[in-house]
């Protein structure tokens, strides 16, 4: 049955998040045919229309009004419910990103639809969309259906391949005129601690670190090795509490829950909360003083050594590599 | 200030998740307040003991919950509520917990209310922003500070690693992030206080509410353990020869690089 489904394309930086794409590729699955169209809210993001429509979204309306310059749930969401007004989509689907994660609940709430969070896979099955999603952060799996209202769901980065970009592709981008009222929240001030490096959450390499690491300047060398690779620096709880880093970085069952590419677990000793945020990543690497830590159970390869020897000497050897490339 | 925390009582996080008639087996586990919702707990208590008033948590669960919210109260909480559903309910869902919760909150002039970001076992992080649409009060999740002044409140919130400080006022609903403040551990005058504190033991009917009008909106078709990873490979020889090997082979057997 096609079913006619919403993407919202996420500005951030000024380019579009690789989710959007993820989200698309995501809603191709679930219209069975139907349309896909493209969202964008903001002050002027309209010109990020075509890039939504290459990534295979049919056509794409943006709302602009200077009172969406910046994310506030209000202004989205009255953004959002005067398009799903006019289009009345089968679904929407949103990345499972700071914002995403904000508006979503809130529209579902409005609309008293149900709404699948952190989706890690889509599949039709006898005329039902079912979407896969890790419970318990990963330790277990479920599988859900929306069974009322419209279905609403967000998209966990980097498990949802995107379609190949079509720069042939074209498309209608129209405009949406919505009036903003009322923002009950409002943004004084925006503190840019994440600017160095990638987002841990859409990464493809994650350098991680934990207590082995033993001081703040004891993450220079993995902050190198992460920025050959273009990947970002990750953390353990223990790292976090012992104050080498900032919350932000930690990943686990409290913290982060990530699937990059390539995690490299540096001084981790990997106890079941940090497991549980990092053990669906692709490709596990462990290096640990200690042959017996926990790590080296989840790992694909392991070194049994100095994280403060052997992560230069990776950092060296992926340098090398790139100047062959 | 008429605070309100949103409690959910967890898997302790050291548990291990094994499976049993295709549901999560809760057997001999052990069972927590949700981390972040500690957070909240806290906060709650920190921002009446500054500006004065009453903190009330809320579970909705089974009468298990009656411990997790025993601890609250012994941090310092004033008051609890259960609604239990467990003889009303089988399969909810966010839609649900948050229909309920919102409809005991609706007469009860909240100013605030405090919950956690997400909870550790379903991971949805839905139930306190659809809380607050359905009581019509604006949200802010993930926040590490909190300040309240006269009614006017300033936020510090985590936004993928950046902070946006954003001002609002009540009424309001805050979601809790790591790093907002360090939980206490009940202390053994509050365990012995929590005992005599009001905890009120609610179900549908005193709320006014039919199954069928917090039906959930989505359905959980099956659960399932991920497939156990074999432990790898341990590479071994000199340092530099190891990691010379590593990198060939994440490029030529994982292609990761």
């Amino acid at each position: 049955m096609a079913r006619k489904f919403l993407v919202l394309g996420e500005v951030r930086d000024g380019s579009l998040r690789n989710v959007s794409f993820e989200a698309i590729g995501a809603a191709k699955l679930a219209a069975d045919g139907g349309e896909i169209v493209g969202v964008l809210v903001g002050d002027s993001v309209q010109n990020f229309g075509n890039e939504l429509i290459q990534y295979g979204a049919d056509r794409v309306i943006a709302v602009e009004n200077d009172q969406l310059k910046q994310y506030t749930s209000d202004g989205y969401a009255q953004s959002l419910l005067a398009v799903i007004e006019q289009e009345k989509p089968e679904g929407i689907f949103f990345g499972h990103t700071a914002l995403g994660k904000d508006l979503a609940p809130k529209l579902a709430g409005k609309l008293e639809s149900g709404l699948i969070s952190d989706v890690t896979s889509i599949e039709e099955e006898g005329g039902n969309i079912v979407f896969t999603r890790p419970i318990y952060s990963g330790k277990a799996f479920e599988k859900k259906i929306v069974t009322a209202g419209v279905i609403f769901a967000t998209i966990r980065p980097n498990n949802i391949e995107p379609l190949a970009k079509d720069e042939s592709r074209s498309g209608d981008v129209s405009t949406l005129s919505v009036d903003i009222k009322d923002l009950r929240t409002i943004i004084k001030d925006v503190v840019r601690k994440a600017s160095e490096g990638v987002d841990l959450s859409e990464a493809k390499v994650i350098i991680a670190g934990g207590r082995g690491v033993k001081s703040e300047d004891g993450f220079e060398p993995l902050k190198e090795l992460a920025q050959v690779l273009g990947g970002a620096v990750g953390a353990s709880r223990g790292a976090c509490d012992a104050d080498y880093c900032d919350y932000s970085l930690q990943i686990g069952q409290t913290g982060k829950v990530v699937t990059p590419d390539l995690y490299i677990a540096c001084g981790i000793s990997g106890a079941i909360q940090h497991l549980a945020g990092m053990s669906n990543s692709k490709v596990i690497v462990a290096i640990n003083k200690d042959p017996e830590a926990n790590i080296f159970n989840v790992a694909d390869y392991g070194i049994v050594g100095d994280l403060f020897e052997v992560v230069p000497l990776l950092t060296e050897e992926f340098k090398k590599l790139k100047v062959n490339a | 200030m008429n605070i309100y925390v949103l409690l959910k009582r967890t898997f302790d996080t050291e548990e291990k998740i094994t499976l049993s008639n295709g549901k999560i087996n809760e057997d001999g586990a052990e069972f927590i307040i949700n981390p972040y919702d500690e957070y909240a707990v806290e906060e709650a208590i920190q921002v009446r003991d500054a500006q004065g008033g009453e903190v009330t948590v809320i579970s909705v669960g089974t009468e298990e919950a009656e411990k997790q919210l025993r601890t609250a109260l012994a941090m310092g909480a004033d008051k609890a509520v259960l609604i239990n559903i467990e003889d009303d309910i089988e399969n909810g869902d966010q839609f649900t917990t948050a229909k309920i919760i919102g409809e005991y909150l609706k007469d009860k002039n909240a100013d605030l209310i405090i919950a956690g970001n997400v909870a550790i076992d379903g991971g949805s992080g839905q139930v306190g922003p659809r809380v607050a649409e359905i009581l019509g009060i604006p949200y802010i999740t993930t926040i590490t500070k909190l300040d309240i002044e006269n009614g006017n409140v300033s936020v510090i919130r985590d936004v993928e690693g950046d902070s946006e400080t954003i001002e609002a006022s009540l009424p309001l609903l805050v979601t809790a992030q790591q790093g907002l403040n360090e939980p206490r551990y009940p202390s053994l005058p509050g365990i012995m206080k929590a005992k005599k504190k009001p905890l009120e033991e609610l179900e549908l009917d005193d709320l006014d509410l039919e199954e069928d009008d917090v039906e959930a909106k989505t359905k959980t078709i099956e659960i399932y353990l991920p497939a156990k990873k074999e432990a790898g490979k341990v590479l071994d020889g000199e340092i530099s020869a190891q990691v010379t090997e590593l990198v060939q082979l994440l490029r030529s057997e994982a292609k990761v690089i």
